[in-house]
């Protein structure tokens, strides 16, 4: 005996789920919400999280993960003493750090030092803060900033101690109104550079609030700077001058494998810590940062899944009260469709479908919060949010598969029943 | 008391075919043990009889005489302790839950006495049930629930839900449910058991109507004047058959 083709049967069963699901739309709604606030909120959550770390770690990338990042910092001890204005403080890395470190640390490509200060500059009788940045010209390779126009400081600019400079995209806004810096004087400080080059201008360098920023950066040969501008300068914070000393800001080091970066970051601390008195630098690794993030984000996904999990469980167990209610409501229906020749397996696949219907719908509702819910956050809270597909995916599934779970054994108890017992039931 | 006539008044064409004619359903010595924790209950104790196709039968008994069992057996709701049940011709005496789903749904028609449609379904849908399971198309499902409804005389309620209707419409579109599969044997437990007396007539006309087309009704019922518009009773006692006629 033909029961029909197996996709009839199916699309029948479901339109029959749909249809008694209907039948109780306040109580299908009301075992609907488990799911749709659990699958909601775990995209909402798993958005923000990815958002979140997302932001974290192409800012960490942005660093180079083969690359060790060395900065002066001013020791605490210093730092108390700021008021006394003639004091001169001494701190930071040395040109002979840089140059240890690429003759003595194995593992290490490129080492390319970094000398920062604060200057006001001026192009064709406009000024503007600026922030030179004295280095060589692997620091362009190294920071992978891309060339808008003219070139960058090349390896004879370097040699030569050559009077010239690149700025950023921004910096020539500022000054010129117009790119076309290329060639112009530009004076730092009573000293005059050509502008050879522009490169793109970096949103946030990460130090952020202070001014004059990235944005403002003057790339110079390090040698230029030294030999121009000196090692000692004034820095005006807080209305307070500070005279400070400070030889190098940073030091970029390259390693020649991600595997080399920890080990190299050690040596390379091991030998400050020989030639400093006193801790006045900071090795930051951004591998180990980027790990950190990534381990952060995992974390951070397990709990959620926790979460996720038991937000489910709960919305799977109201599915299947609500079955077990409906299978007893409809024992005499069960009654009826066996004596009239329903299979079991009939049976069971029409409650389970009912299941089913009740936890996709549930769970579509629930992608919608859950992606509405990551928009609010970004417009309201200025959060980024990443919505990803496999969370909408992962999200859907499960509750699916919750329903299926769930709806398993309300739909086995009702094909079990006695069709003799089931009919006599009031 | 008696509202109506005893109906003797059979086709005689059928009487004069019996001989010939092939059963419907046969059974031979069938019995059923319940178990009821370490009691037995021994509901039926050796029945056998044979219903001719085209035969209308009433099962009486009291209660207590293994009727509803015997009805149960009849209807593959459950299957004998031992004995043997041909159904169609077909031996269904040790078929599995499926098959005897099958069976149910190809051979059988289920009348009740409170009649037991699906609430929420229409007329409509009620009849064509049984056609769901058989897979038969929706055109042709709502092609025959309307035939169907016309046999039983209720055009015009098919969009009805069975909560709309009275006992007796009911009881219609329950039948109506059983013919939808042209099934071997129609059952009818207690048909009238929840009508009052003119609208039993009214069923009872129907269920004779249906025996003089041609088909196998077995009726269980207690009540003797229900069980005088059958052709042929089987009365039950004791789990045993105590007169078949």
């Amino acid at each position: 005996m033909t029961r029909g083709a197996w996709s009839v049967r199916v699309v029948r069963d479901v339109r029959l789920g749909v249809k008694n699901v209907l039948l109780h739309k306040l109580r299908s709604l009301l075992t609907m919400l488990g799911l749709v606030f659990g699958v909601g909120s775990v995209i909402a959550m798993l958005a923000i999280g990815e958002g979140a770390s997302e932001e974290a770690i192409s800012q960490i990338r942005r660093l180079g993960s083969r690359n060790i990042l060395l900065r002066a910092a001013k020791p605490a001890a210093d730092q108390n003493s700021n008021s006394g204005r003639a004091r001169l403080s001494v701190y930071g890395l040395l040109y002979d750090d840089a140059r240890r470190i690429s003759e003595t640390i194995p593992g290490v490509v490129r080492v390319v030092p970094v000398k920062q200060l604060e200057q006001s500059g001026r192009l064709r009788g406009r000024d503007l803060e600026m922030r030179i940045v004295g280095t060589t010209a692997d620091w362009f390779d190294l920071v992978k900033r891309p060339i808008v126009a003219g070139r960058v400081l090349s390896a004879e600019d370097i040699s030569g101690r050559a009077h010239v400079a690149v700025l950023t995209e921004w910096g020539a806004r500022r000054l010129l109104a117009t790119e076309h810096a290329l060639g112009e004087t530009l004076t730092l400080g009573g000293n005059a550079y050509e502008v050879v080059g522009i490169v793109r201008s970096e949103e946030s360098d990460g130090q952020g609030m202070q001014a004059p920023d990235a944005r403002t950066d003057a790339y110079i040969p390090l040698a230029t700077a030294r030999e121009r501008h000196g090692d000692v300068f004034f820095k005006r914070t807080q209305g307070a001058q500070v005279r400070e000393q400070v030889q190098l800001h940073q030091i970029l080091v390259e390693t020649a494998d991600e595997a080399l970066v920890e080990p190299t970051a050690r040596a390379i601390e091991r030998s400050l810590e020989t030639f400093h008195r006193k801790k006045d630098y900071e090795v930051s690794v951004p591998l180990a940062l980027l790990r950190q993030a990534q381990a952060t984000r995992r974390t951070f996904s397990i709990v959620l899944g926790a979460i996720a999990g038991i937000s489910l469980l709960v919305g799977g167990i109201g599915i299947m009260n609500i079955m077990l209610a409906t299978v007893t409501e409809r024992t005499r229906e069960i009654g009826i469709r066996r004596a009239i020749g329903a299979r079991r397996s009939q049976i069971v696949s029409q409650f389970l479908v009912e299941a089913l219907v009740l936890s996709a719908v549930g769970g579509a509702i629930g992608i919608g919060l859950g992606v509405l819910i990551p928009r609010l956050v970004t417009v309201f809270a200025g959060m980024p949010t990443v919505v990803t597909a496999w969370s909408l995916l992962l999200a859907f599934g499960i509750s699916v598969g919750v329903g299926i779970v769930f709806g398993m054994y309300p739909a086995v108890r009702a094909s079990r029943l006695d069709p003799i017992v089931a009919l006599r039931h009031e | 008391m008696r509202f109506y006539q005893k109906n003797r008044a059979m086709p005689m064409s059928m009487y004069g075919r019996l001989g010939a004619v092939e059963a419907a359903v046969e059974f031979e010595d069938l019995t059923k043990v319940y178990e009821m924790g370490a009691e037995r209950v021994h509901a039926l104790r050796g029945v056998s009889a044979r219903f001719e196709k085209g035969s209308f039968w009433a099962i009486m008994g009291a209660s207590g005489s293994g009727k509803s069992t015997l009805l149960s057996i009849l209807g593959c709701l459950d299957r004998p302790t031992s004995g043997t049940y041909r159904l169609g011709g077909e031996d269904v005496s040790r078929l599995d839950d499926d098959a005897l789903s099958d069976i149910r749904l190809r051979h059988l028609g289920f009348v009740f006495q409170s009649f037991n449609l699906v609430p929420q379904l229409t007329v409509a849908e009620n009849i064509a049930l049984p056609l769901y399971y058989q897979g038969v198309s929706e055109r042709e499902s709502a092609e025959r629930a309307e035939k169907f409804a016309a046999t039983v005389g209720l055009e015009g309620r098919l969009t009805h839900r069975p909560a709309q209707l009275s006992g007796g419409q009911q009881q219609r579109a329950a039948i109506a449910r059983a013919l939808a599969t042209d099934p071997t044997v129609i059952l009818a437990d207690e048909p009238t058991g929840n009508l009052d007396t003119a609208t039993s007539i009214e069923i009872m006309k129907l269920f004779r109507a249906l025996h003089e087309r041609g088909k196998t009704i077995v009726m269980v019922t207690h009540e003797p004047d229900i069980a005088d518009w059958a052709e042929h009773r089987l009365v039950l006692r004791d789990g045993l058959v105590k007169e078949a006629t």
